[in-house]
């Protein structure tokens, strides 16, 4: 795996380099924006590659927390299938309940990867290893959502005429970003044994907010415009393949620096274990 | 077009630096790793 990571690395970077090539040459220019619209190739795969990654955190953190009482194990597994299933048949029972121009599919999509996702990270890693997936993801995601709300006012200065407003879908994004943030400040600052607990519960109520952010603009009357993919709005093909380039080429990017600092922080452990270790033994060698 | 251009770059800004507080991370680990391999 080590052998495969600078090939890996490459590859990521050619594929950046030629997203970052279509998104200021090959993509159309907008008609009534102008080449700012260009923006959008990096501010919406951002968005989505950190929805992502704290969705695999949401998830992690859930497996976290039931690994620690296995009796909740079973519940827990029920809980997820009903949900799945619950979230794949509501569009379709409750059609009327559904903001317009949301496509039933992209909700049946959303479910299945709930629940796949969730079978898979259970499968894969173990206890300290979804502690260790939850922390790496919400580090990352940290980054791309800083980035979502660094290009997003950079975009709406020239074209709203404003910096910032507090609307639903801005607001909703800045307090995303504080809790993860303080996620991330709880993970440093405490020493406490029950730290990735008390980090695991705030993750799983934190994640409540990215449906909350991703439906804001369905639900509410917003200054930002709604959605072009998924959501019934339209845009140039050649747009959309731009878009689609650049968001592989992001979640290549976030994979990567997952697993630099997946490593990173499986290497901190072994070394404070071992640390730890000594520290027990050293007494014992001063005694002899 | 420097919007355009400031948004690209504040992306390519952050991303760096986010790595290089991880590069920098992984050099104070490895001191870690030499000093316990020398005890060891």
């Amino acid at each position: 795996m080590k052998k495969a990571f600078p090939i890996l690395g490459l590859l990521t970077a050619a594929l950046l380099s030629y997203a970052l090539y279509q998104a200021l040459v090959v993509a159309p220019t907008e008609q009534t924006m102008g080449d700012v619209q260009r923006i959008f190739y990096y501010h919406v795969p951002s968005a989505w590659t950190a929805f992502l990654l704290f969705f695999i955190n949401f998830l992690a953190s859930i497996q976290y927390l039931v690994r620690r009482d296995p009796k909740t194990d079973m519940i827990a597994n029920w809980v997820v299938i009903a949900l799945g299933v619950l979230v794949c048949i509501a569009p379709y029972a409750f059609r009327t309940l559904l903001p317009a121009g949301v496509y039933p599919s992209s909700v049946v999509t959303t479910g299945i990867a709930f629940v796949g996702l969730y079978f898979l990270i259970k499968r894969l890693f173990s206890e300290q290893q979804t502690d260790m997936l939850a922390l790496t993801t919400a580090e990352v995601g940290v980054v791309f959502c800083t980035v979502v709300l660094v290009t997003g006012p950079l975009w709406a200065r020239p074209v709203w005429g404003i910096w910032w407003t507090w609307d639903v879908r801005l607001t909703s994004t800045l307090v995303l970003w504080l809790i993860y943030v303080s996620y991330l400040v709880l993970r440093r600052f405490s020493s406490s044994g029950q730290t990735p607990v008390l980090a695991a519960a705030l993750a799983v109520f934190g994640a409540l907010d990215v449906p909350l952010v991703y439906f804001s603009i369905w639900f509410f009357r917003t200054q930002h415009p709604q959605p072009v993919v998924g959501g019934g709005g339209s845009i140039d093909p050649r747009m959309l393949r731009v878009l689609l380039i650049n968001w592989v080429a992001f979640l290549c990017f976030a994979f990567l620096v997952c697993w630099s600092r997946y490593r990173l922080e499986r290497t901190k452990r072994e070394v404070e274990e071992t640390q730890a270790l000594e520290a027990l033994l050293e007494p014992r060698s001063a005694l002899r | 077009m420097s919007f355009l251009y400031a948004a690209y770059a504040a992306t390519w800004t952050i991303h760096i630096v986010y790595l290089i507080t991880v590069v920098r991370r992984y050099s104070s680990l490895k001191k870690e790793v030499d000093e316990l391999n020398k005890k060891i």
